[in-house]
């Protein structure tokens, strides 16, 4: 279990009839689409933030958008809560189940509808996994850019309600550059087609607005991405450095003499250990910080950036550079940074990751301040980093059955992203809010943004029915939660007591 | 004035016309005054409002505050090797970063380089509450609330005031060259497939009616291949530049030659405007094309939508015509909706996007 309260009052303000909403449901849900009992529900009491469970009041899994649209209509007509899913391996808890609400699970709506060779466009379906885009397009030398650690198992239409990056977005672009469309059913289940094949539509910019609102605004049904051609050449650098800054100054440099990679990871000592004794990647581990760098494109432009880069590691005195010297030894490079998360799950019985973006030029300042904030809870963490785009992800190690631990993580991670803030950054790069993150929401907004947010939601959400409780705070909860972030000296939510 | 002075002032006009539901009219230059619908309303000036706040080129960000030309802009960052990829059109005026991000336009790079929204991080605004708020950041990954500056580019200032923006800029190509080659313009798309497709360099490809130009830019090797590759005939490049800042700013004798409405076409990849009649100037290697002559709006605007596009009336106005073509009914509600939960009067900019009943 979390260690604090997952819903708050008002997030559990509904009154639901169950009965009468079963009925109902069941003339639009034939046979396995609605599960009612416990045992079913039980399947979906978590994402991959694991330790936050909350079982569902009922899961519906249709296999039509009529039948989406059927339930949500009739979802909006009692007053009942709606939760959308697609894998659930959400590290934020956005796939966390409503007490009093209904689990939308959209894992049958996982066709890959058409693949335009062509035009390199792909229509898919919401449950079609992150991965599966690139395999279905790979016949035509194309693939689907935005690939999250998580790209075996998570959906489409999940990377569009966090949109999620992966290693390769400095480059690329994360989801909102990379979808050109989304088919979209509003809570009273009102059908829109958002966006289109054009590169820009009329009005205002709803696609935009629709990644990273965690499921909030609307439930997507279909969604056109855009696929590249897979470049031509690519190769792979590490460097070893004996201290993390000179990594950190590197990274900057690289950015400096105008190279843009299509991958640049940082990991720190202890990250390459467990990576190493893992997947055995050939990873220098006397290395304090390792940088694995990605360059793509023609073979005189890879060549041209090659020279540059190589320049720009010797100057910041690496101490070890490699070439991976064919595709074997370019896929061990990535192994070990692919496989860093489940590399630390063998070291420590649990770990807590977390996901703040902060300005490159902090990152030894933060990393020391990490090593502290754990080490003062008596806990450890390990780092890897997307370097291109400072996009970090400490590893809070701990052991759940330790009483006190989780609580333990659980501090040093909200430290950690008010920390985040502090330098210039954000408490998610990619990972959403979720439920896991929504009271340091609090100190990252003040009030007036807050309540902005609230209001853009009701624009689509009148009656607050999709994903209540996730993603933007109460100001009540903000309160509660006491650690405001101050503007300019001044406190940002003057109109509440405090608690 | 401090910078916080000004802003004050601002957000006293703004709280001022909430008040008394009068309507604002947000300016910056005054470049793109003649794009979208006319709106009737008091000024309310951003020139004032400038200067680059921060800029870490390591950090591949800008912030500046909205009244911040963009000729400011654009030599500070030539001077560290870099530029505002979107390559905003400044059209008759200077050009502000906030007016080019409110207006939401793109230079020939686009499909390319990326657009702005694709590039805007940040932003600080004023709501129609007087309210000043910031949203996103200065860090290229931030999924913290919902993306609100993404909402505001291209809003035409509708939802609010920009008073600051943080942008993503990105190394400036350290070698060009244009190329003109004696293809038609339906050639745009296949043109710039095949060089993409190929790991050219191409930053634009464009028909101006006569010749296909293609702008390629990148790493000297990889250009010169390219330029070995493609063939045609190599353009001067002083003429070269002239040529795409032309296009971009509308400057270009096409644009001039009459007073004839012009049309903007964004279209699907593969769309075939020729039907659609008109003079046609193409850009965005076929997906966006300037069109402009004796055409039945209706009949252009139901050519766009059946090719899967749209068509603005970029220049000019036209009795009972809308500039942007109208929305279905879930997005009109939608776009009703957003406008009250940023401003509720309906003071800025009313009816700039689309036009808007008083009574909510």
């Amino acid at each position: 279990m979390a260690a604090h309260a997952l819903f708050r009052a008002e997030d559990t303000r509904f009154e639901v009839d169950v009965d009468p909403l079963i009925e109902a449901l069941r003339a639009v849900l034939p046979g396995e689409g609605l599960i009612v009992h416990e045992s079913g529900r039980r399947a979906y009491e978590c994402d991959g933030l694991a330790a936050y469970k909350q079982l569902p009041l009922l899961v519906a899994v249709p296999e039509t958008v009529e039948q989406i649209q059927a339930v949500l209509r009739l979802c909006h007509e009692a007053g009942v809560p709606v939760v959308t899913r697609g894998a659930g391996t959400s590290l934020s808890g956005g796939a966390l189940p409503h007490p009093q609400g209904l689990l939308l699970a959209l894992g049958k709506f996982n066709r890959v509808k058409s693949i335009d060779p062509e035009r390199r466009i792909a229509r898919i379906e919401p449950g079609v996994r992150n991965l599966a885009i690139s395999e279905a397009a790979a016949p035509y030398g194309l693939y689907y850019a935005p690939d999250p650690s998580s790209q075996i198992a998570c959906t489409i239409g999940g990377n569009v309600g966090e949109n999620a990056g992966g290693v390769h977005c400095l480059k690329y672009g994360l989801t909102v550059h990379n979808v050109l469309s989304v088919n979209m059913l509003t809570m009273d289940g009102e059908f829109t087609t958002i966006g289109s094949e054009a590169l820009d539509n009329p009005g205002l910019d709803l696609l935009a607005l629709l990644h990273g609102s965690e499921g909030m605004l609307g439930v997507i049904t279909e969604v056109t991405v855009k696929l590249l051609p897979n470049p031509l050449t690519k190769q792979v650098l590490m460097a070893s450095f004996d201290d993390v800054e000179k990594g950190g100054h590197a990274v900057a440099d690289i950015i400096a003499r105008g190279i843009i990679p299509g991958g640049l990871e940082m990991m720190d000592g202890a990250a390459i250990q467990a990576a190493e004794d893992f997947v055995q990647a050939g990873y220098d581990t006397d290395a304090a910080a390792i940088l694995i760098c990605e360059l793509d494109g023609s073979a005189s432009e890879v060549e041209d950036q090659m020279a540059v880069v190589r320049a720009c590691l010797d100057d910041h005195g690496a101490s070890r550079i490699q070439v991976a010297a064919d595709d074997e030894e370019k896929a061990r490079f990535w192994a070990g940074r692919k496989a860093a998360f489940p590399a630390v799950g063998r070291l420590s019985p649990d770990y807590y990751c977390m996901d703040g973006t902060i300005p490159r030029r902090q990152l030894a300042t933060v990393l020391r301040r990490i090593s502290e904030l754990s080490a003062e809870e008596g806990l450890e963490t390990v780092n890897v980093f997307h370097a291109g785009d400072g996009n970090l992800h400490p590893l809070i190690m701990f052991d759940g059955n330790q009483p006190g631990q989780l609580e333990a993580a659980e501090r040093v991670g909200s430290r950690i992203l008010q920390l985040c803030v502090e330098v210039g950054g954000t408490v998610t790069g990619e990972h959403g809010v979720g439920i896991e993150k929504i009271n340091e929401m609090c100190v990252q907004f003040a009030s007036a943004e807050i309540e902005q947010f609230h209001a853009i939601k009701n624009a689509f959400d009148p009656a607050g029915l999709l994903n209540p409780g996730k993603a933007i705070p109460t100001l009540n909860r903000c309160a509660e939660f006491g650690r405001l972030h101050v503007h300019n000296g001044e406190l940002p939510h003057p109109e509440l007591e405090r608690l | 004035m401090t910078d916080q002075e000004r802003t004050e002032a601002l957000q006293a006009q703004v709280a001022e016309a909430a008040g008394s539901g009068r309507a604002l009219r947000v300016v910056g230059s005054g470049s793109k005054d003649f794009y979208g619908n006319p709106v009737e309303g008091q000024p309310l000036e951003l020139a004032s409002h400038r200067g680059v706040i921060n800029y870490q080129p390591t950090e591949l960000v800008l912030t500046a505050r909205a009244g911040t030309p963009l000729e400011e802009i654009q030599p500070l960052l030539a001077d560290n090797g870099q530029w505002l990829a979107f390559d905003p059109p400044r059209f008759d005026g200077p050009g502000t970063l906030g007016g080019a991000v409110a207006a939401g336009l793109s230079g020939p790079g686009r499909p390319y380089n990326g657009a702005v929204r694709d590039m805007v991080l940040g932003m600080r605004l004023i709501n129609g509450r007087a309210e000043v708020m910031r949203f996103g950041g200065e860090v290229m990954k931030n999924v913290a609330g919902y993306d609100v500056s993404r909402l505001n580019t291209g809003a035409l200032g509708t939802l609010g005031a920009i008073l600051e923006v943080s942008v993503k800029v990105l190394p400036k190509p350290e070698a060009t060259a244009t190329l003109a080659l004696e293809r038609p313009a339906t050639d745009c798309r296949a043109c710039s497939e095949e060089w993409v497709r190929g790991g050219r360099p191409v930053t634009g490809v464009a028909h101006d009616g006569e010749q296909l130009r293609v702008r390629l830019a990148g790493t000297p090797s990889a250009v010169d291949d390219a330029v070995k590759g493609i063939g045609g005939e190599v353009m001067n490049p002083a003429e070269a530049d002239t040529f795409w800042s032309s296009l971009r700013d509308h400057q270009h004798p096409f644009f001039q030659k009459s007073d004839r409405p012009v049309w903007r076409l964004s279209l699907p990849p593969g769309a075939d405007p020729k039907p659609f009649g008109g003079d046609q100037f193409v850009d965005w290697g076929g997906q966006q094309v300037w069109l402009t002559g004796d055409v039945d709006p209706t009949v252009l605007r139901q050519q766009a939508a059946d090719a899967g596009g749209s068509a603005t009336l970029f220049r000019g106005q036209m009795a009972d015509l809308g500039a942007f073509p109208p929305l279905d009914a879930v997005k009109t509600r939608l776009h009703a909706a957003l406008k009250d939960a940023f401003d509720p009067e309906r003071i800025f900019n009313p009816g700039r996007l689309y036009p808007e009943t008083k009574e909510h």
